[in-house]
């Protein structure tokens, strides 16, 4: 689904959006107030102009719209791979975007981000993976590298690698993957303004949980570790 | 006549050729490391064992607690010779799990010894997660008023989701041997060619990633030498006199608009000697000879 029928379809009650050289920013109308729209599109590869222009919208609303809520659109195959890009600290300009997000939350703005596209890696975490919760959109394609990439990298044959990944969800791509291990609270099937408004009211209503990632993870089976060795290291 | 040469001056072990522990031990107050779910007792990552792929106990890091000049600090310490210092699902929730101790037990400080290329791709998917809950919990732990220090220096340096967590912390001390950035020249290299990053040029990688570069521009805040004893010193130094902020609008509107500026600024540029030139250092050829004492003072002479 490309983003304007999809806005459509989650605010009916009405939204203004521009997209500017793949960034999205706006506003859109729930049934309990207005949100703020912001995201990427075409599969965005995130570049400094990108991170701070996003980063400079955050800060924006935490000024002028307090407690306004945020809803991330991502779409994203990573950061911009070059060395230009490195040379002035790429990671450094993800890092403030990260903390933008980071602050927003702090002064009480609950976020959800909605993949409607690709999220990957670096772009990935330091923007959708920074709001309270996480959504996608069955279509959506959520991955560090492919698995014909990664069999490559890590020397270990692409056939074990696909048999592995049917009953690990531990390394290989997919949205379902990322639900089972507790980083995406749930997929939508057919994207709706319902399922927007409660994701919405949820978030209201628990706003300070705080990361809740590791027991979703291990309540859904998907993150059998983590949890265990984190609690380990709090009793040491 | 042969005048006397003066002795090199005297040298502590090597930060970048430690071992983890070894980082560990040295830098600490002797004696006052506590390691919290060492090696014996542990399992090893059940998702190696599934790949067929020896593991360690450690699971690529050392967490533990212990004194810094007679005061309570929490550490951790990646092992970069261990499958690149990697996260994965274990590796990162010791970290988690470390960090969120810091906020219960409110230490001077966390040390967060950076040895890494960022996700461990065996355990991708866990590894993004734990690396996105290591974002947070690092943000976390400074809200609290305990700062976290980045000290990168290791083999692997600091890459990919590392990268961003170290430039999440409260300042990072760096060795000219140590690397900062998001994506490995391997990476950039393989995806979009040779000429645009020839990761096998060594003095090229540094003048993009190394730490006489990063120090230049103000990504870290203090550059060291290559000795575990000096990043001793430098931490005690810092930590003496430091006070953690909360976060602000007004502190992340000023990193806003120096990140923005400096874009603009070194807009195209594509080597560190390209954009030292457009510091104003006179010679930048001569920076990846010069002492660490000697680029400080010339630092500290530039208008930055």
């Amino acid at each position: 689904m490309t983003l304007f029928p999809l806005l459509d379809t989650l605010f009916p009650a009405g939204h203004e959006a521009t997209v500017t050289q793949q960034v999205v920013t706006g506003t859109a109308l729930t049934a309990s107030g207005p949100v703020a729209l912001l995201g990427t599109v075409d599969a965005a590869a995130i570049s400094h102009a990108i991170a701070l222009r996003l980063a400079g919208q955050v800060l924006h609303l935490v000024e002028h719209h307090p407690g306004r809520p945020l809803v991330l659109l991502v779409d994203t195959q990573g950061q911009a791979l070059s060395r230009a890009q490195e040379l002035l600290c790429l990671n450094g300009s993800l890092a403030h975007l990260a903390r933008c997000i980071d602050l927003a939350r702090r002064r009480g703005h609950v976020s959800l981000s909605l993949i409607t596209g690709e999220a990957v890696s670096g772009g990935f975490l330091s923007f959708g993976l920074m709001a309270d919760r996480v959504y996608a959109l069955q279509s959506a394609q959520v991955r560090v590298m492919d698995l014909k990439a990664m069999a490559r990298v890590t020397k270990i044959p692409h056939e074990r690698l696909v048999a592995l990944a049917a009953s690990s969800p531990t390394f290989a791509p997919g949205a379902e993957n990322y639900h089972r291990m507790g980083a995406i609270e749930a997929l939508w099937d057919t994207p709706s303004s319902e399922l927007l408004e409660q994701a919405l009211a949820q978030l209201r209503t628990e706003p300070s949980a705080g990361d809740s990632r590791l027991q979703q993870g291990r309540m859904r089976g998907g993150r059998q570790e983590a949890a265990a060795i984190v609690a380990a290291v709090l009793t040491a | 006549m042969n005048l006397p040469q003066p002795s090199p001056p005297s040298r502590g072990p090597s930060f970048y050729e430690a071992t983890a522990r070894q980082r560990v031990n040295r830098l600490l107050d002797a004696q006052s490391f506590t390691e919290f779910l060492p090696p014996q007792g542990a399992h090893s990552s059940p998702h190696l064992a599934l790949l067929g792929l020896p593991g360690a106990l450690d699971d690529g890091v050392v967490i533990g607690s212990g004194t810094l000049g007679g005061k309570p600090v929490l550490i951790i310490a990646q092992e970069g010779q261990f499958l690149g210092g990697a996260v994965g699902e274990m590796h990162g929730a010791k970290i988690v799990g470390l960090l969120q101790r810091a906020v219960r037990d409110k230490p001077l400080a966390v040390l967060f010894l950076v040895d890494s290329g960022g996700v461990r791709l065996h355990e991708a998917n866990a590894g993004l997660i734990a690396l996105s809950e290591i974002m947070r919990a690092v943000l976390d732990t400074r809200a609290a008023g305990i700062p976290v220090f980045a000290l990168i220096g290791g083999v692997c340096g600091a890459f990919g989701g590392m990268g961003i967590v170290s430039r999440l912390c409260s300042a990072i001390l760096m060795s000219e041997q140590g690397r900062l950035a998001l994506s490995g020249p391997e990476v950039i290299e393989t995806v979009a060619g040779v000429e645009e990053f020839d990761s096998r040029d060594r003095a090229l990688v540094w003048r993009v990633t190394g730490g006489k570069h990063r120090y230049l521009m103000g990504d870290c805040l203090a550059l060291v030498e290559d000795d575990v004893e000096d990043f001793r010193q430098t931490t005690l130094a810092l930590l003496a006199h430091w006070e953690e902020t909360a976060p602000e609008l007004h502190t992340l509107r000023a990193e806003q608009e120096r990140l923005s500026q400096r874009c603009t600024q070194f807009c195209g540029l594509r080597d560190g000697l390209e954009v030292w030139a457009a510091l104003g250092v006179p010679n930048p050829q001569q920076i990846p000879l010069l002492e660490r004492d000697a680029l400080v003072t010339l630092r500290q002479g530039l208008s930055l």
